[in-house]
């Protein structure tokens, strides 16, 4: 890391030591969560899916349902919360999918803060219509065009932005990566979803989940899931990585299923980066933005490592299928990122007895990828659509 | 207080001080715009008596690098650049130029060679010290005790955010010379100098005893000329690139001679 945020990372570590350390501050964000976004979210039993594989009971996390959409929110107005605490009056942050860039933007309308955010000039095209509600929510959104203009480079960016602004902005980073303590405080947040999921289990299943399938990005829903049931030995936590158009084909972001990615240290952490034998970053691949990246988190890696949490993969094409399958079957649409924990899910459900429950972090909604489900789905009738709006406009 | 015991990085800078009251360290990174093209800058800084010599080793995620020097890593890498290519130029500089060369780059490239043979390649090169922006101190301390088996100085890095005891832990570390920098950001905006920076280099200057650096937004002739008095060494970076693209190979030249002219 810089020696230039040297002061700035440790007065955001005493600012989130002093908060862990106030047994006020986790109440007021759970009730703040409660009467702003919507939570606790809840555990949804599947039985059209459950029926259709013929072998675990499935259960679904209904991050979807957090306001904006998305389980990014957690983090966001957990961190909107250290940023009073600290003062700053502007915030910055990076985003993928955008969904991370429209919780950050959601959060600043609503404390009052200035707000920049940065995004992979691909990712804008891939996700107009988040970029559209950023800017209806006051924030400025900037384009990274460097590098391979997608996650990691507006990481970049808005690192860069920081190394000059830290005096009155804080950095929302959206994910379990980055310098210290960022990895350990998004996870703190985002262990709500964990908590709330343990508890539900136990009252709707009236058990604890065989296996739990998170998706892995940067891996910030999957830490929050998981830490719920890290103590629960006999839960099976299973992280499912973007294969994209298949590991062999090179153009994928499994660091960790794939077996191709190697430890290193860059954006100012150490982990598992997807990169060649000198250390260069490789380009990565997934129909989902919000996956595209080339690390995770730490402390998914050492889990890894450990042999506590087991990461599989799933590609572009059976991503699509899950999402086809959980839209007829159970009337919900997950995000794209959120149908590989499906993709991962579905493929081990009939190997295991009616007896087994499995619990998938569904971390959001579809709704923001209708561009590229329908691409993806060769849906012609919003093809027309788009063609008949075009010309409209162009009239 | 002492800083670690001299290293002949060092004692080859104080040697010039002796002679000149501004040293000036300029900077390119290989393979950008081309390798023919580093070569004849390097022949140009030698000519116009340029000090000390960086070379930075392209990364993919540059973070403390302004928009001109990410363009020219990404694009150097796009061309294929890589160590063997980097330690086979300097090499050459270092056995045709006079000027001693530093190594500068990000911490990945070195975790990823293993840092007994960054340190070993940097040696064999004839190179005589590194800069790596992204690596802390406290990351810092086995590589640093490598480099000093190989007589190869860790250049640190100083920023005004600092605070005072964080200058010092990082002064008592300090070999070679300090990198300061004389505001926050990246590299390649201009600074006004008038701006705190003697404040801050008082406070370096009080951190550490060898010789002081002072970079980032150094453009001119004129800023040269103006870090007289508040460090031993000017550094001059993205300004050259630029020089480079916009007046060409003799503009250049001259770009780098009146920079040298103003340490004398």
């Amino acid at each position: 890391m810089p020696e230039v945020l040297h002061e700035t990372l440790a007065e955001l570590r005493d600012a989130f030591d002093d908060a862990r350390r106030d047994p006020s501050f986790w109440n007021s964000y759970v009730a703040l969560m409660a009467n702003y976004a919507g939570r606790p979210t809840p555990v949804t039993y599947c039985d059209n899916l459950t029926r259709r594989f013929g072998g675990a009971r499935i259960y679904v996390k209904r991050e979807d349902l957090n306001h904006t959409g998305a389980h990014k929110a957690n983090n966001v107005m957990g961190q909107g919360l250290l940023v009073q605490r600290m003062g700053k009056r502007r915030v910055i942050a990076e985003t993928g999918a955008g969904q991370h860039g429209v919780a950050t933007a959601t959060m600043a309308a609503r404390l009052g803060l200035e707000c920049t955010i940065y995004m992979g000039a691909e990712d804008v095209e891939r996700q107009h219509p988040n970029v559209f509600w950023m800017r209806q929510l006051g924030a400025e959104v900037v384009a990274v065009t460097d590098g391979t203009r997608t996650l990691k480079d507006a990481i970049n960016a808005a690192l860069r932005d920081w190394a000059d602004s830290m005096a009155d902005t804080h950095y929302v980073l959206g994910t379990v990566c980055g310098p210290h303590p960022f990895p350990e405080l998004v996870t703190y947040f985002q262990t709500i979803i964990g908590y709330e999921a343990r508890r539900q289990m136990l009252e709707v299943a009236g058990t604890l989940p065989s296996r739990v399938y998170a998706c892995v990005g940067g891996g910030s829903n999957a830490s929050g899931i998981f830490t719920g049931f890290l103590d629960d030995p006999a839960v099976e936590l299973v992280g499912v990585e973007a294969a994209g158009k298949g590991i062999a084909t090179g153009q994928h972001a499994a660091r960790l299923a794939g077996g191709q990615g190697r430890t290193g240290v860059a954006q100012g952490y150490k982990t598992v980066f997807l990169q060649n034998e000198e250390g260069l970053m490789r380009d990565t691949h997934s129909v989902a933005a919000g996956l595209d990246y080339i690390g995770v988190g730490p402390m998914l890696a050492h889990l890894h490592q450990q042999g506590r949490v087991r990461f599989e993969s799933a590609t572009d094409a059976e991503v699509v299928d899950a999402l086809r399958v959980t839209m007829r079957s159970e009337g919900i649409i997950p995000a794209l990122e959120s149908a590989h924990a499906f993709a991962g899910a579905f493929r081990e459900a009939s190997g295991l007895s009616s007896d087994d429950t499995i619990l998938i972090n569904q971390s959001g909604r579809g709704d923001k990828d209708i561009f590229t489900v329908a691409d993806a789905l060769g849906d012609e009738g919003w093809v027309d659509f788009i063609r008949h709006k075009a010309e409209g406009y162009a009239r | 207080m002492s800083a670690v015991p001299g290293t002949s990085l060092e004692s080859h800078l104080r040697g010039r001080l002796e002679d000149k009251p501004l040293l000036l360290m300029t900077h390119l990174v290989v393979g950008y715009p081309s390798l023919e093209a580093n070569w004849t800058m390097l022949e140009a800084m030698d000519a116009a008596g340029v000090d000390l010599v960086e070379l930075q080793l392209p990364f993919s995620e540059p973070i403390a690098d302004g928009p001109a020097f990410v363009k020219a890593n990404h694009d150097a890498i796009e061309a294929g650049m890589g160590w063997e290519v980097y330690f086979d130029f300097a090499a050459r500089a270092a056995a045709r130029f006079s000027f001693p060369i530093v190594f500068m780059g990000y911490y990945n490239s070195v975790f990823q060679m293993g840092a007994q043979r960054y340190c070993a390649r940097l040696a064999e090169a004839g190179m005589k010290g590194f800069i790596l922006p992204d690596l802390p101190l406290e990351e810092a301390s086995q590589l640093t005790a490598l480099a000093r088996e190989h007589d190869l100085s860790p250049v640190f890095i100083m920023s005004p955010t600092n605070s005072q005891e964080r200058l010092n832990e990082i002064g008592r570390q300090a070999s070679g010379f300090v990198y300061c920098t004389a505001r926050r950001g990246v590299t390649g905006r201009k600074t006004d100098l008038s701006q705190g920076v003697a404040e801050f280099m008082q406070r370096c200057r009080t951190a550490t005893p060898v010789p002081l650096g002072l970079g980032f937004g150094i453009r001119t002739a004129a800023d040269v000329r103006n870090v007289r008095g508040l460090a031993d060494i000017a550094i001059v970076g993205t300004a050259g690139l630029d020089a480079w693209q916009e007046l060409g190979e003799e503009g250049y030249r001259l770009f780098m001679k009146g920079l040298v002219a103003e340490t004398c």
